[in-house]
């Protein structure tokens, strides 16, 4: 097992390094500097040159990158170039955003999904089960830019249910919070209640074939309790390995709601950066996202332990 | 055969890819199991027909993609042409689907517009198929050192914040619809990576394989005869999300104003102008319209994509 976390360790490591180079590189591969965007298009190229020294974009890239890195070993992610806030600050303050977004929209596919495979996986290929698994294609087929339009036009401007914009700090009033980040999350949940439920259904369905299913229902229990106790668990894989893949999607796949409910999420503000040439932002969130991922991978495989302990590691 | 069917089994076949880069099991699993979705849970029930949603999904897309291949020839207005007397109006006999608020027609914008989905989607992911898929299929057979750099390089790819990529490039590059189609397909290959290797791998050990390499086949032959006719129903299932996928990105793109330039109309820009400065409330049709043709679109490759992949997994168990 302690072999097992030493190579996990390693791979973060190894994954955080090769993709701190490659977001340096591409920021740098971008026309233009944050020169641009901070003096605007027509000062003149001295006081360019001055202020590139300032903030030591004249150095040799290997040389800013081993300098960022060196801080980055002592915690500190360097500063916004545009409004000095430091990137620390950025994450700190945006990551929550993103957290319970991701959180709130998993908790409603999770609500959602897994009750309805229960349903339909008991009589598959009957009208209930054909209605629900067509239906989720039809999910699958909403986008959060095409879902979060119709949900604020419906909900938001129509009946007035929930406010269209804003946002409130969780540990400022949590109500007001939970009520505001409702529209969000529902507009980023389609697709996962669609993957979710499939994959669920396929699983529940053979497992209901085999032989310790037939030895429950022969003892006389519930159906109810066989599926929750007996046929749930030994069908859960595919779900929680889809659960990693998509929440490892959504860490930074956030921005477009975030755009469209003017939340200040982390995912928005790398997408501005990049397109402000913030790139000490573009870097540490990068590298906090990519961290993130790997972290998500190794906690559900660890989870696959505790749900089946005949996966061993190692 | 019980040997066989673990095999075939994704769950063991995820496994297997643990032990050769442990730590990964969850990754691959996933991948495997929305691309072939647990064959063994649909295969205990009799074949269905393929229905009659099936076929209502095949002529959708057939009428989408004539349509687009046509638009030059067909009847129809000039997509960018501005009507000022004819502002934001509801379908009509002159214009079937409605105009915009520059007085476009919107039967030609979203006839246009499909275009730039069409492309994207299927060009792309023919890129990702030939240079993914390929490498896979020798990976996933050859295994070794090769197979460790390879299944290693795409984890990294895939933890990697893709659009910091896909916007620093096509930024760098410029907007056209060449290069948009470009960085979308090379940005699947690592995804079709993994999937078609997963599944090689599947296939490499098994007795048929093994067979042959005893007669003295060549990997060549092996992988050409032997593993790529098993590996094509998970390749062409995945391909068609994949496709779906695509648009999807596409449209996001196009919604932060970072796909083909404008006026080129694009399913995703239509939806964004029909969103932005309240036109939803002004005129809804601006964006039902092109939010509708991508949603059938979408459901109709998804659907196709599934039932295909019911039809023509045969599982040797079952022979």
């Amino acid at each position: 097992m302690s072999k097992y976390l030493v190579r996990r360790v390693l791979q973060l490591v190894v994954v955080a390094f090769v993709i701190s180079v490659l977001t340096f590189m591409l920021v740098h591969l971008l026309p233009g500097d944050p020169t641009t965007v901070i003096l605007g298009p027509n000062d003149t190229a001295a006081n360019r040159a001055i202020l590139l020294k300032q903030l030591g974009l004249n150095l040799p890239l290997w040389h800013q990158y081993t300098t960022w890195l060196g801080a980055v070993f002592h915690g500190n992610l360097g500063t916004s170039y545009l409004n000095h806030q430091s990137v620390t600050h950025i994450l700190a303050t945006g990551a929550p955003v993103d957290i319970e977004l991701i959180i709130i929209s998993q908790v409603i596919a999770f609500a959602v999904a897994i009750p309805l495979a229960l349903v339909t996986s008991r009589k598959p290929n009957k009208p209930l089960d054909n209605v629900a698994t067509t239906s989720t294609f039809g999910l699958l087929a909403l986008p959060p830019f095409v879902v979060a339009p119709i949900l604020v036009a419906v909900f938001a401007v129509g009946l007035g249910w929930f406010p269209a914009t804003g946002y409130t700090p969780f540990n400022q009033n949590p109500a007001t919070n939970i009520h505001e980040m409702i529209l969000p999350s529902v507009a980023i949940t389609a697709g996962s209640i669609a993957v979710y439920y499939r994959l669920l259904r396929s699983d529940l369905i053979s497992t209901l074939q085999q032989d310790f299913i037939t030895m429950a229902r022969s003892k006389g229990l519930s159906s109810t309790r066989i599926m929750w106790r007996h046929a749930f668990r030994p069908s859960s894989f595919s779900l929680l390995a889809a659960a990693g893949i998509n929440i490892g999607a959504l860490i930074a796949g956030t921005f477009v709601v975030e755009l469209l409910f003017v939340l200040p999420g982390i995912g928005y503000a790398l997408v501005q950066a990049v397109e402000q040439r913030d790139y000490l932002v573009v870097q540490g969130i990068a590298l906090v996202v990519a961290i993130a991922y790997v972290i998500i991978q190794f906690v559900i495989d660890f989870i696959f332990t505790i749900v089946d302990p005949r996966v061993v590691r190692e | 055969m019980p040997d066989d069917r673990e095999l075939l089994d994704t769950r063991a076949s995820a496994q297997l890819l643990g032990d050769r880069f442990p730590g990964m099991a969850a990754t691959e699993e996933a991948i495997m199991a929305v691309s072939t979705e647990h064959l063994d849970g649909d295969d205990v029930l009799a074949r269905k027909p393929l229905g009659f949603l099936f076929w209502f999904a095949v002529v959708w897309v057939a009428v989408v993609f004539l349509a687009a291949i046509l638009a030059n020839v067909l009847p129809l207005q000039n997509p960018n042409f501005q009507n000022y007397s004819s502002l934001n109006q509801a379908p009509s006999t002159a214009h079937w689907l409605g105009t915009d608020d520059l007085g476009r027609d919107l039967l030609a914008r979203v006839i246009f517009g499909s275009r730039v989905s069409l492309v994207v989607g299927f060009v792309g992911v023919a890129i990702g198929l030939a240079i993914g898929g390929t490498a896979g299929l020798i990976s996933g057979y050859k295994g070794g050192k090769l197979d460790i750099a390879l299944n290693a390089g795409s984890f990294i790819i895939l933890a990697f914040p893709a659009i910091v990529a896909v916007i620093a490039i096509v930024t760098f590059w410029g907007q056209s619809l060449l290069h948009i189609t470009i960085i979308l397909g090379v940005g699947t290959i690592p995804l079709m990576f993994r999937v078609i290797r997963a599944s090689s791998l599947s296939f490499a050990q098994r007795d048929f394989v093994v067979a042959a390499k005893t007669m003295g086949a060549t990997d060549t032959r092996i992988v050409l005869r032997e593993i790529l006719p098993n590996v094509i129903p998970v390749m062409v299932t995945f391909s068609l999300i994949t496709v779906a996928g695509i648009i999807v990105i596409e449209g996001t793109l196009a919604f932060l104003g970072l796909s083909v330039n404008l006026p080129t109309p694009s399913w995703g820009n239509l939806i964004n102008e029909g969103t932005a400065n309240n036109a939803l409330a002004t005129d809804p049709y601006i964006m039902i319209w092109p939010a509708l043709a991508m949603f059938l679109l979408l459901w109709s490759i998804n659907l196709i994509g599934d039932r295909l992949r019911q039809r023509f997994d045969i599982r040797e168990g079952l022979l």
